[in-house]
């Protein structure tokens, strides 16, 4: 697109620069409608579960109901408290929604289809999904009140125990694709297996990774069974205790982009991404971007359906599965991996 | 021209917001500018072309370091007043870093032009010839290998002396141990009883 631009007499710089800025509209604006789309999938879904009916009354089946919840959530007064840190209290849902935007930019949705294509884009990930807790924290804290304040601390804690083990498993995956390009990294699990299937899912020495890092990634966005932040029970609302309006809605943006972001990124690092599951001919017809969705909607019924089913944790058994379980085991598979990697096709013994 | 209007947005947001490290009144306050620094330290990285150091910069600092950081200061209960009247005390002290920040921040940077360290002085390496990582890799693990291994030997020390010297195991705790529970049956447990009436259950 840069080269349209260009050929319309701007210059490579400016060219860039508006090809870009379509690139990110391109990106943001059908997320938006897709986290809409994605939550009355949700309610369906747990509805099902429960043997309800779910949403049913906006719209033909009630397709309409998360643009009518939207418009009542935008209509509503926002509140500030007064004891609150103002400038902190309205930045924090703002942060939050961002920092879940702007990790979309390293994602592949076919080969070459991708916003920013860096050869540092799994750290770029790392990175940028290690801020999503600064949402939350600073909202904890300005808002200062009790129940959002536990909330953030709460946050804290699960985050950078989890992520901890989310590197290790990153680290798998970066050492049998040997890049952190996330196309290469799709690339690399082409035939994976025996040249038959596509992705690093298929691969045992994997497979355990790909279990820990589907858990680990509904602990990051604090889905339930980990949905400690939030506890109802406990804590109100957690840190949107306090949060009405238009800045509450921007936590829920960004919470359920934050899961889209994860349901791709299980599908991009473990299952082949935009490639189709079995490394045939005719079935490189139909196009990435739609096994792209496939895997990412059989993944988001993945994360509906333990939200549904899944009774929530205690906080000292989060911490334990965290540290005690998932830590070892992903150092463990990382030591194996690499010997195994060094073994068989770097063919290095001493 | 992109390039320089974002080397300055950079630049000046970091000494901005390093400068609001020191003057903001409250320290919460002062940890957030801390990582907004750090942030545009990581776009300074960027700029010259270590994308990789910049990455680390952001996933160590900013999403570790400075977290725990937030997490110590949001929770101290700190007496403003109390803090600020030791200013005119320690105003000695703090010239006397910043003046040896300052002179060795020269020395660096008058050694740096008076010519390479190195005997090799090899040129500056050619951007995107080789990734970044790719780059550090090959020199960590092969001529900075024993260095390298030494690091992180030493950190493994520093970390289990620091657990070992914080870590005070209570007689009295009452610990839970997750796969007797599991395996705990509801035989085991429960006892089911007949009672007759008037004469209570012996257990």
């Amino acid at each position: 697109m840069t080269a349209l631009f260009q050929s319309w007499g701007a210059s490579y710089e400016w060219a860039w620069f508006w090809s870009m800025l379509i690139g990110i509209l391109v990106i943001a604006l059908p997320l938006m409608l897709a986290v809409a789309m994605i939550i009355y999938a949700e309610r369906k879904i747990w509805a099902a579960i429960a043997l309800r009916r779910g949403p049913n009354v906006v719209g033909p089946f009630g397709l309409l109901q998360s643009f009518a919840d939207g418009l009542k959530v935008f209509l509503k007064e926002t509140i500030i408290p007064t004891s609150a840190n103002k400038g902190l209290f309205l930045v924090a849902p703002i942060i939050s929604f961002t920092v879940a935007l702007i990790v979309w930019a390293v994602v592949p949705f076919d080969v070459g289809v991708v916003l920013a294509d860096i050869n540092v884009g799994l750290l770029y990930i790392l990175a940028a999904s290690s801020l999503g807790v600064y949402g939350v924290i600073i909202a904890g804290w300005a808002s200062n009140s009790k129940y959002p304040f536990f909330s953030a601390l709460r946050a804290a804690a699960q985050m950078v125990s989890y992520e901890v083990s989310i590197g290790f498993v990153l680290i798998c995956v970066v050492l049998y694709a040997g890049t952190f390009n996330m196309t290469q990294i799709v690339m690399a699990q082409q035939g994976h297996i025996f040249g038959i299937l596509n992705g690093f899912g298929f691969n045992p020495l994997l497979f355990p990774m790909a279990v820990v890092f589907l858990i680990s990634s509904m602990a990051e966005t604090f889905r339930t069974p980990f949905d400690l932040t939030e506890a109802e029970s406990e804590l109100v609302a957690g840190f949107q205790t306090e949060y009405s309006s238009m800045s509450f809605a921007l936590f829920w943006l960004g919470e359920y982009g934050n899961v889209i972001l994860m349901c791709a990124l299980n599908a991009i690092l473990f299952w082949g991404g935009f490639l189709p599951p079995i490394d045939w001919a005719p079935l490189y017809a139909i196009p990435g971007i739609i096994w792209l969705f496939v895997k990412m909607l059989l993944f988001f019924f993945i994360f509906g359906w333990v939200r549904a089913t899944v009774p929530r944790y205690r906080y000292d058994q989060l911490m334990r599965l965290g540290w005690k379980i998932f830590l070892p085991l992903s150092l463990v598979f990382v030591f194996v991996i690499s010997g195994w990697l060094m073994l068989t096709r770097y063919g290095a013994v001493a | 021209m992109i390039a320089l209007l974002a080397f300055y947005l950079f630049a000046t947001l970091t000494i901005a917001s390093a400068v609001l490290v020191v003057f903001a009144r409250n320290p919460v306050h002062s940890v957030l500018w801390l990582i907004v620094a750090f942030f545009n330290a990581a776009g300074l990285m960027l700029l010259t072309g270590a994308e990789f150091i910049a990455m680390l910069l952001v996933i160590v600092y900013v999403g570790a370091v400075a977290v725990l950081f937030l997490f110590v200061v949001m929770m101290l209960d700190i007496d403003f007043a109390q803090l600020r009247s030791g200013v005119t005390r320690n105003l000695p002290f703090g010239l006397l870093i910043a003046l040896v920040l300052l002179a060795e921040i020269v020395i660096a940077v008058s050694a740096y032009r008076a010519g390479p360290v190195f005997e090799r002085g090899a040129a500056a390496p050619a951007a995107n010839a080789v990734p970044n990582i790719e780059a550090l890799g090959h020199e960590l693990y092969s001529r900075y290998l024993l260095p390298f291994e030494l690091a992180g030997l030493i950190l493994l020390v520093a970390m289990i002396g620091a657990i070992v010297l914080t870590h005070r195991s209570r007689g009295d705790g009452r610990r839970q141990n997750a796969s007797r529970q599991i395996a705990r049956r509801p035989e085991d447990a429960v006892k089911i009883a007949k009672p007759q009436v008037g004469q209570g259950v012996e257990l």
